[in-house]
């Protein structure tokens, strides 16, 4: 009896080296950084960790094919480092010694990696399936580009500046022109006689703090009365 | 006829505001530390400084006091010291506006990152997926996301000048805006800019204090100090390190391009030119500076990360390869476990070698991003992208380089203006929006070749040989006509009535024998050193590699080369001899009656 139990655990033993093993048939490697995601509340990789990554491939699959016939014994880990690496092939438990289909257990891993991750408080980057791509989320990209919504403020802004300032430029000119065609009207009445002086008014040179000078203001002191 | 006053600006400060706007540029953020990182660190500052009491003092304070005496623009005032250096003032005016043309370009970029800044994460961060969403764009990955945020989404460059490509309607926006914003600065002559330069000259220094904080808290930031300041006095032996010291100075401060002269004849006639020719080129000088340290205080930290990130990817290699636990590689570590990899397991190692680089911290200071434009947006875009909150650092740093380049813009067009305004011919007919609003118009327009895919190709020839060679014989043309032909004593008593006192022996001999003397040396140099290299080369971008490849310039690149460099000298015999003509005719005419 007991020898009969010794040959069947040593042929299941055998039959498990042969399947799993590094670059098997529908093997695959996964890696684990563990420090790297956690730093000091790292957990140590121990049996029970095995354990529950079996368990989570076993659900992984169940939920995939949607039959209940996959068995946390059915999966297989060999050749552990301490990296934290290691192979893992899926086997079927109805047919004897084989194993489920590389496609197969990709496409189930890849349905419910966020599951797996979460499951082991690590993301695509630190828990990785070696052969398995995992789809990148893009980033939130808004309907309008974020840039064109600054750019069209700065621009109206911009726009305002200079319609502001050239209106403003064109009303001091046109106030100018009146004035300038207002004073040239009450010169040629000849109602008003403006003193020129090289050009400029006098008023203009008088508003510019001039002094006057008080010998030659007082002109009528100059001539001898007659 | 009612005289028409000169405008004048409000008081002595704007103009000194003006001239420090124009002159600290992105030159003194970005060439200045690049030459000190090349040319011997602490030790460039000795020939530095040797070139700007030798000849940016002297220069800048015979420009200054030209525009200042001859109360014009550059061709009038040029005409006035003779007729027959019509010429000088006119190519003054062609050089800016070549630079005119492809300087706002800068700006336009400077808005570009600035609009970009506003997203978490900034765009510039990571790479972005490709098509089938596995990985990351091809190109992305073969270069980092900051080179390919500049050369794809930025320039979306092409493989050589030669594959023009479309107009980039982005950059084609960015452009109109920032000749909108020259435009608003410009609009009412130096009414607005003596307002504006307020703001261009003091807010660039609130940012750099503000990264010189950061700047100096940020890991690794000691590393690019020590790697800037450590004096290599060897260099002080190579040529080069002198020719650069010079060529700074002069292009640093603007000389040449008749800006200052523009800006110095809006000055009330006794202003103390003298004093402020001083105060503009020592700031300058001091800008330059301490924008280095804030520079390699970011070099430094830019460097320490990626070495940092090369030496964990080293790691992590080698721990994958040879399932190592983790944590057991360390920095410290890594040389002798990979002494001891190569011995325990040597198929694997060898077969591992060519993926494991050799870090360096030095070798990562030594990239500098290269001397061009395209060096200050990558390397200080790939430091902010570190630091935290980048947002914030990242606006502040474009918000910095659009004053720097507005700054030197409104120099750039009072240069171009100030002549058309000042000739009766053009200022009777049209008022100064008017003329404004069409030289900004027709540089926007010509600026659209920079924004397309070969864009930055041109922008680079122009950047390289649009101002250089004419710039030199400009001023060394105006430095000889008003020593020797307007006559040094002359210029001397005109100096007396404007400031107070004759300019002593340190000016005269600076003005009449070292600035020439350097500048013909200069103009020399440049000359054998385009002879001797023979055919012109230019950097571009292979996409499917990742870099930057050297290649040979098309004929018709050489041909608009060529072109670019004449039109601005040729001006300047073409002047004489134009004036000598006509002045023959009138004798003949007035000898025939």
């Amino acid at each position: 009896m007991l020898r009969v139990l010794l040959l069947t655990l040593s042929v299941v033993a055998i039959a498990h080296a042969e399947l799993c093993k590094p670059d098997a048939q529908n093997a695959f490697k996964v890696r684990l950084s563990i420090k790297t995601a956690l730093g000091d509340n790292a957990y140590a990789w121990d049996a029970n960790e095995e354990y529950l990554f079996k368990a989570m491939v076993a659900f992984a699959l169940r939920r995939y094919s949607n039959k209940s016939t996959t068995q946390i014994s059915d999966v297989l880990l060999c050749n552990a480092t301490d990296r934290v690496s290691f192979w893992f092939v899926v086997t079927d438990s109805s047919k004897n010694m084989t194993t489920v289909p590389g496609s197969e257990v990709e496409a189930a891993i890849r349905m419910n990696r966020n599951r797996i991750n979460s499951a082991f408080l690590l993301n695509d980057k630190t828990l990785q399936f070696l052969k398995i791509t995992s789809t990148l989320s893009p980033p939130v990209e808004p309907s309008t580009p974020v840039w064109l919504i600054v750019f069209g403020v700065v621009l109206c802004l911009i726009v305002a500046g200079i319609v502001f300032l050239v209106v403003a430029g064109i009303q001091q000119r046109k106030k100018k022109n009146k004035e300038s065609t207002e004073r040239e009207n009450l010169e040629e009445k000849g109602e008003v006689t403006v003193a020129v002086e090289n050009g400029i008014p006098c008023e203009t040179l008088d508003l510019k703090a001039g002094h006057i000078n008080g010998v030659f203001a007082a002109d009528d002191e100059r001539f001898t009365s007659l | 006829a009612m005289e028409k006053s000169r405008p004048l600006w409000d008081n002595p400060l704007q103009f000194v505001f003006a001239c420090i706007s124009y002159a600290v540029g992105l030159g003194n953020v970005w060439r200045f530390p690049y030459l000190c990182q090349m040319y011997g660190g602490g030790g460039f500052l000795i020939p530095y400084f040797i070139m700007l009491i030798a000849e940016g003092m002297p220069l800048l304070y015979l420009e200054l006091a030209v525009g200042q005496r001859m109360r014009q623009g550059s061709i009038g005032a040029w005409k006035i010291i003779s007729p027959y250096l019509c010429g000088v003032g006119v190519a003054s005016v062609v050089v800016s506006f070549f630079l005119s043309m492809y300087y706002n370009v800068i700006n336009a970029w400077a808005f570009w990152y600035l609009f970009h800044s506003f997203q978490d994460p900034l765009p510039w961060a990571t790479c972005p997926l490709n098509s089938n969403r596995t990985g990351y764009e091809e190109e992305c990955e073969k270069t980092s996301s900051t080179q390919y945020f500049w050369y794809r989404q930025t320039l979306n460059i092409s493989p050589s000048l030669d594959a023009s490509g479309r107009v980039q309607w982005e950059q084609a926006l960015c452009l109109t805006l920032a000749w909108l914003v020259v435009y608003l600065c410009i609009l009412r002559g130096t009414e607005s800019t003596g307002k504006v330069v307020y703001v261009t000259a003091s807010l660039p220094y609130c940012v750099l204090i503000i990264y010189l904080i950061r700047g100096l808290t940020l890991h690794g930031a000691v590393n690019g100090l020590i790697y800037m300041f450590t004096p290599k006095l060897e260099q002080l032996s190579n040529p080069k390190t002198w020719i650069s010291a010079a060529t700074q100075i002069f292009f640093s401060l603007g000389l040449g391009f008749g800006s200052l002269i523009a800006f110095a004849s809006y000055n009330e006639p006794n202003n103390n030119c003298e004093r402020h020719a001083i105060i503009v080129s020592l700031i300058n000088s001091a800008t330059s500076i301490f924008a280095s340290i804030v520079t390699f205080s970011i070099y430094g930290f830019k460097a320490t990360f990626n070495y940092e990130s090369c030496i964990n990817k080293v790691i992590l290699l080698l721990m994958n390869t040879f399932d190592l636990e983790e944590g057991s590689l360390t920095a410290d570590n890594l040389n002798e476990m990979k002494d001891y990899l190569m011995a325990t397991h040597p198929q694997e190692y060898a077969q591992l070698a060519p993926q494991l680089k050799n870090c360096s911290l030095e070798a990562e200071l030594d990239t500098g991003g290269g001397g061009g434009g395209g060096g200050a947006f990558i390397v200080y875009s790939e430091a902010i992208k570190n630091m935290e909150v980048p947002q914030l650092y990242s606006v502040l740093y474009f918000v910095m380089l659009l004053m720097l380049g507005i700054g030197s813009m409104l120099g750039n067009t009072a240069a171009i203006l100030t002549p058309l305004t000042d000739s009766r011919v053009i200022a009777a007919r049209f008022p100064k929006e008017v003329i404004s609003g069409a030289v900004c118009f027709i540089n926007c327009v010509i600026g659209l070749i920079f924004t397309m895919e070969a864009g930055n190709y041109w922008f680079d020839i122009f950047n390289d040989y649009a101002a250089t060679l004419s710039l030199l014989l400009i001023v060394l043309v105006e430095t000889i006509a008003v020593c020797y032909i307007y006559g040094i004593r002359r210029f001397e008593k005109e100096l007396h009535t404007m400031v107070g006192r004759k300019p002593n022996w340190y000016w005269k001999i600076m003005w009449a024998f070292a600035s020439p003397l350097l500048i013909i040396s200069l103009f020399i140099f440049y000359l054998t050193d385009y002879i001797l290299t023979g055919t012109l080369q230019y950097q571009a971008w292979d996409a499917t590699q990742g870099q930057l490849v050297t290649k040979d310039y098309p004929g018709y690149a050489l041909a608009v080369i060529g072109l670019l460099v004449a039109s601005s000298t040729m001006c300047i015999p073409l002047g004489a001899l134009g004036t000598f003509i006509r002045k023959r005719l009138k004798s003949e005419r007035v000898s025939t009656i």
